[in-house]
């Protein structure tokens, strides 16, 4: 364990601390103060600054950074803002990116943009939210989806939806109960106040991630294309304007202290560095934000989410190369007393930063009226020196010059890390432990025992305990959701023009193989977009893992970041954007590397999209059923090694993405022609889960033959082969998919038919009751966390129900914003 | 006819209520939660979101909101109003409807779609359906559960003024599984499932939620004669 352990007790007070000391004789830390003590000892330590980081900052200033200053640089020096470890390994996606004439904007803004018709672009990203998530999950997970909302925006766009890819410890763990009730509650609690449809994501239960679950986010927007938004801060005597919630302590160091370090048993503690989230200020901020657009009030736009002000005031004008004056003081606080420290750091969600001529600013104040948003005028855009050198970020605070430095040397010149990294040794015993050895069930009764086990396993099972309680409708838009392999929208009512999203990620296959992992993620990702019958284009990332500190964990990055880069180059769809998180591990114990890879697909009109789930057969005999692809003995880092032998090693599944294209291919057409009425893909739990999710979805059974090739009936039913996928034709089209799939190179098999009896028929196997798996498949969630939920349904047509005695209940403060609507906007504006 | 659509700071679903009269054949207006006027619609709907924010109690901030006051006033004079979901517990809290809708039994914001039995059909928003109907509308809510006192469900009951009731499976824990309700009058509805996200194949579980929109379009085409008198 090589990471630096910071004191979190000490951290927290740093940022204040500092100044603090300084209010109790003479004002804050000023550069006149700290021209003057050149020698005064600062915590830079505490702030997770290392010493010849500190030594560069004071050579940039040409002396000690003040208090203000110290916070900020440590603020965007962190790995959470800086890229500084990830960043060698980041740029293959620019440089490996293949040719696009989509993107309009890609890594290093707030999302990639995507043109998906002459006049419309789609915005989309994922983002983690890891950490706060812990320590606060409803507040942690809520403020993810607000943070990656924003960040859609900030780009011009009407954010429609977002999905969640989440990772917990073990099912059974007593912190499991704790996290994922608090982070489902918080991301419904923010996305449907907000009005965005979830229309799907991930929930995986692995003890990899005991203390350190996975909450990502991913949202995605839409904009006309020419309201694409920049977040230059440019034009001399432009105001800066900030829009939004009140700056409060929340969040004070939650990119430093809390993103950018491994957690220790103190984590608790770290509370206050989780920001609270307020959606309907956000909701209120979105419509103001796009008022402003189509009203072209906006010359640049910034969101604040990590960082908060210090990232918005010096990533705009860096990105201008401006400098900026800001008066500090009249920034819209929610408790007075806060130092100009806190007020750069604080990391107060539902705010955005504007920059404004001067002759719109009034209309831009009215817009926030109307809403009932603050706007703030803080500060102004000046001008770069004659000599061309960019201007300096200059913030005063009561007079006080507290801050006077290049943005530039925040936001660009941080350090970079060629960190050393190495194969860690475990690797070759852990793939040569392969789980093709292990004892396989063969009868038919064994089969039919596992078939059970498996869609009752906390992976496989039924999500919609925690799906529920997401809003899907939302928006009136929503063609497919959840459980479907891909969420569909409707973008376009005239023309039917939508898209399709789907996020995924496999941390057991990349820690067998983080090369292969990757490629795996984006190959599930792309084939889940594919079914549909979309066309995949573009791609963002979450690239989860332990400490880059730790060289075994910097290798399994950079053998991603390769796999990632080399696949989106061979399926010809580049990387748009996306997030690093670093330092998810509890002392030495690192969690599976987990590249998680969302594809966005793009139809020409979604009413052609294929759904999963077996249709009501039209003609008497079914529909037929075919499998596309080929089953190898692929069975290492399997979810069916994972549940019935605990077991984890080998090598996994090979990738072949030319496949996958090819698979692809066949189901666009497919989709143009009709020739299809259910597709799903094939992925964790084999084709035995697929024949699960698309008999239960409408409640149409099947009869299947397993082909006799030599493949086991258990390899046929279990193997995680990618590149596959389960396609049902109604009769009368099987002779033209045969010939297209043929065509296109791809192995198709005969498999049997879709059937009006309502079971799940393996020929000389086993049967199922549609009924018995469907109580086996929905009753695990609900039993581990249900709790209360259940209630309602023994009891609901009850006259009076029972009262409910369990269950969390979650105090919440609720407060009337002041500012509501038709209330006054703060007098500071007019300053 | 001209559906007015209300938007408060927070309304979710009022584009979607608006696309719904849409596509029922109806001209879809836009109310402005501050403006009292109500550009003379024949009709209005409250819809779905989380109005303020929810703050206080759901529904008691827009209820106050300067258009409440006119479609107070102008709702007792008989027009039409249908309340989805948030737009439900904004006509409790101005007293249109009686009862409350309170968290969720279960604790859990829910969506699901979900089963309702048609019951009063002489509403200026179901008479295109008929009495014991079952329908297919999604449901979202975080604060679904419909309570009032006994003597008030009953009165509810012997009056004929459930509109719908949830049928396999009560997803909030409603009193007598009470989805929907009317006023005396007929002209006011407010119903807790989404209607309005039932209204096109593409998007809905079904097609079923159109029945609410063209309900009151032949109501003011007969001139109010099914439902409550017209001002």
């Amino acid at each position: 364990m090589t990471a630096q352990q910071t004191d979190p007790t000490k951290s927290e007070t740093a940022f204040a601390a500092t100044d603090v000391l300084a209010d109790d004789f003479d004002g804050p830390d000023t550069v006149e103060r700290a021209e003057k003590s050149p020698d005064d000892l600062q915590p830079y330590s505490d702030l997770g600054l290392k010493d010849d980081e500190y030594a560069k900052i004071r050579e940039i200033l040409g002396r000690r950074p003040t208090a203000s200053e110290l916070a900020m640089y440590s603020i965007m020096w962190s790995e959470h803002c800086s890229y500084k470890s990830s960043k060698v390994h980041l740029k293959q996606f620019s440089e490996k990116a293949p040719k696009n004439t989509r993107m309009l904007a890609g890594i290093g803004e707030n999302a990639g943009v995507v043109q998906i018709s002459e006049k419309i672009a789609v915005t989309f990203k994922v983002e983690s939210h890891n950490h706060p998530s812990y320590v606060e999950p409803y507040q942690g997970a809520a403020t993810g989806v607000g943070g990656i909302v924003r960040d859609i925006l900030a780009m011009g766009a009407r954010p429609i939806a977002v999905m969640d890819p989440l990772r917990f410890g073990a099912h059974d763990h007593p912190d499991t109960a704790r996290v994922l009730p608090g982070v489902v509650a918080g991301i419904g609690g923010y996305g449907n106040c907000l009005g965005l449809p979830n229309i799907g994501g991930e929930i995986v239960f692995d003890p990899c991630y005991q203390g350190n679950p996975l909450v990502n986010a991913l949202s995605i927007g839409v904009l006309p294309v020419e309201r694409l938004q920049k977040k230059e801060a440019t034009g001399t005597g432009n105001i800066v304007v900030l829009l939004g919630a009140r700056t409060g302590r929340d969040g004070i160091g939650g990119v430093s202290v809390l993103a950018s370090a491994t957690f220790d048993e103190e984590a608790e503690q770290r509370r206050p560095s989780v920001q609270v989230g307020d959606p309907f200020m956000e909701k209120l901020l979105i419509e103001s934000c796009l008022e402003l657009y189509d009203a072209g009030l906006v010359s640049g736009i910034q969101d604040l989410g990590g960082a908060g002000l210090t990232c918005a005031l010096t990533e705009t004008a860096a990105a201008a190369g401006t400098g900026m004056r800001v008066w500090l003081e009249r920034v819209p606080l929610r408790e007075a007393s806060m130092s100009p420290t806190e007020i750069l750091a604080s990391e107060s969600q539902e705010r955005m930063l504007l920059i404004v001529t001067p002759e719109n600013l009034d209309a831009v104040l009215k817009v926030a009226e109307k809403w009932g948003v603050w706007a703030t005028a803080i500060g102004e855009v000046t001008a770069a020196s004659a000599d061309g050198t960019p201007g300096r970020l200059l913030i005063t605070w009561n007079d006080h010059v507290v801050v006077d430095v290049p943005p530039g040397s925040l936001a660009d010149d941080g350090p970079v890390y060629n960190r050393p990294f190495r194969e860690p040794n475990d690797v070759i015993l852990l793939q040569a432990d392969r789980a093709e050895t292990l004892p396989r069930p063969s009868t038919g009764d064994e089969l039919r025992e596992t078939v059970l086990r498996m869609a009752a396993s906390p992976n496989l099972c039924d999500k919609s305990w925690v799906t529920e309680q997401y809003d899907r409708y939302v928006l009136g838009n929503t063609v497919l959701a959840q459980p479907e392999d891909s969420g569909v929208l409707r973008i376009d009512e005239e023309t039917g023009l939508g898209v399709a999203l789907s996020v995924d990620g496999n941390g057991r296959f990349a820690r067998l193989d983080p090369f292969e992992g990757a490629r795996l993620a984006l190959a599930e990702s792309y084939r889940n977009v594919a079914v549909t019958g979309a066309e995949p284009v573009a791609v963002t990332d979450c690239l989860n893992f332990g400490s880059p500190e730790d060289p075994s964990v910097m290798w399994q990055f950079a053998e991603a970041t390769r796999g990632l880069a080399d696949g989106c180059l061979e399926l010809g769809i580049p990387v748009t954007g996306g997030n690093v998180s670093f330092y998810n591990q509890t002392g030495a114990a690192a969690i599976h590397p987990t590249p998680v890879v969302g594809v966005l697909g793009v139809f020409d009109d979604v009413a052609r999209r294929i759904p999963m789930g077996f249709p009501q057969p039209a003609k008497a005999g079914g529909d037929l059923l075919f499998l596309l692809g080929e089953t190898r003995v692929e069975l290492s880092g399997s979810e069916w090694a994972w549940v019935t032998h605990n077991h984890l090693g080998g090598r996994p599944p090979k990738a072949d993405l030319a496949a996958e294209q090819a698979l692809g291919r066949v189901m666009a057409r497919a989709s143009r022609s009709g020739l299809v009425s259910a597709a799903h893909d094939l992925s964790d739990g084999g084709l035995a889960q697929v024949l699960v999710e698309s008999t239960l979805r409408y409640g149409v059974g099947a009869k299947v033959t397993l082909p006799d090739d030599g493949n086991s009936p258990f390899v046929h039913l279990f193997s995680e082969s990618a590149a596959r996928a389960l396609v049902a034709v109604p009769r009368g089209h099987d002779k033209a998919f045969v010939a297209l799939a043929a065509e296109h190179g791809v192995p198709i098999t005969p498999l049997g038919v879709t059937s009006e009896e309502e079971s799940l028929q393996v020929e000389g196997q086993f049967t199922i009751p549609l009924d018995e798996l469907r109580e086996a498949w929905t009753a695990t969630l609900r039993n581990l966390f249900g709790g209360a939920a259940e209630l309602v349904n023994r009891h609901g047509s009850e006259e009076e129900p029972a009262p409910v005695e369990t269950g969390e209940v979650r105090s919440v403060t609720l407060e009337l914003s002041p500012q509501a609507p038709g209330g006054p906007i703060d007098p500071a504006a007019n300053a | 006819m001209r559906i007015g659509v209300v938007t408060f700071p927070g309304s979710l679903d009022d584009g979607d209520a608006a696309r719904a009269a849409r596509i029922a054949g109806a001209e879809a207006v836009r109310l402005w939660h501050g403006d009292p006027d109500l550009q003379g619609v024949d009709a209005v709907v409250l819809p779905g979101g989380f109005s303020y924010g929810d703050y206080l109690r759901c529904g008691a901030i827009a209820r106050f909101a300067p258009v409440m006051e006119s479609i107070i006033d102008a709702a007792r004079g008989g027009l039409p109003v249908l309340g989805i979901c948030n737009g439900f517990q904004v006509l409790c809290e101005a007293h249109l409807l009686p009862g409350a809708l309170t968290r969720n039994q279960h604790l859990h914001f829910r969506n699901r779609d979900q089963w309702l039995k048609v019951e009063a059909t002489n509403t200026a928003w179901t008479n295109r359906f008929t009495a014991g109907q079952e329908i297919l509308i999604p449901v979202k809510n975080g604060e679904g559960c419909f309570v009032a006192d006994a003597r008030t469900l009953d009165q509810l009951e012997a009056e004929g003024r459930v509109v719908a009731r949830y049928i396999r499976g009560n997803p909030n824990g409603s009193q007598r599984d009470i989805a929907g309700i009317t006023n005396e009058a007929g002209n006011v509805v407010g119903i807790m499932p989404h209607p309005e996200h039932a209204v096109e194949a593409l998007t809905g579980p079904s097609l079923d939620g159109l029945g609410f929109f063209t309900s009151v379009l032949r109501n003011l085409a007969a001139d109010g004669q099914l439902a409550g008198g017209q001002k």
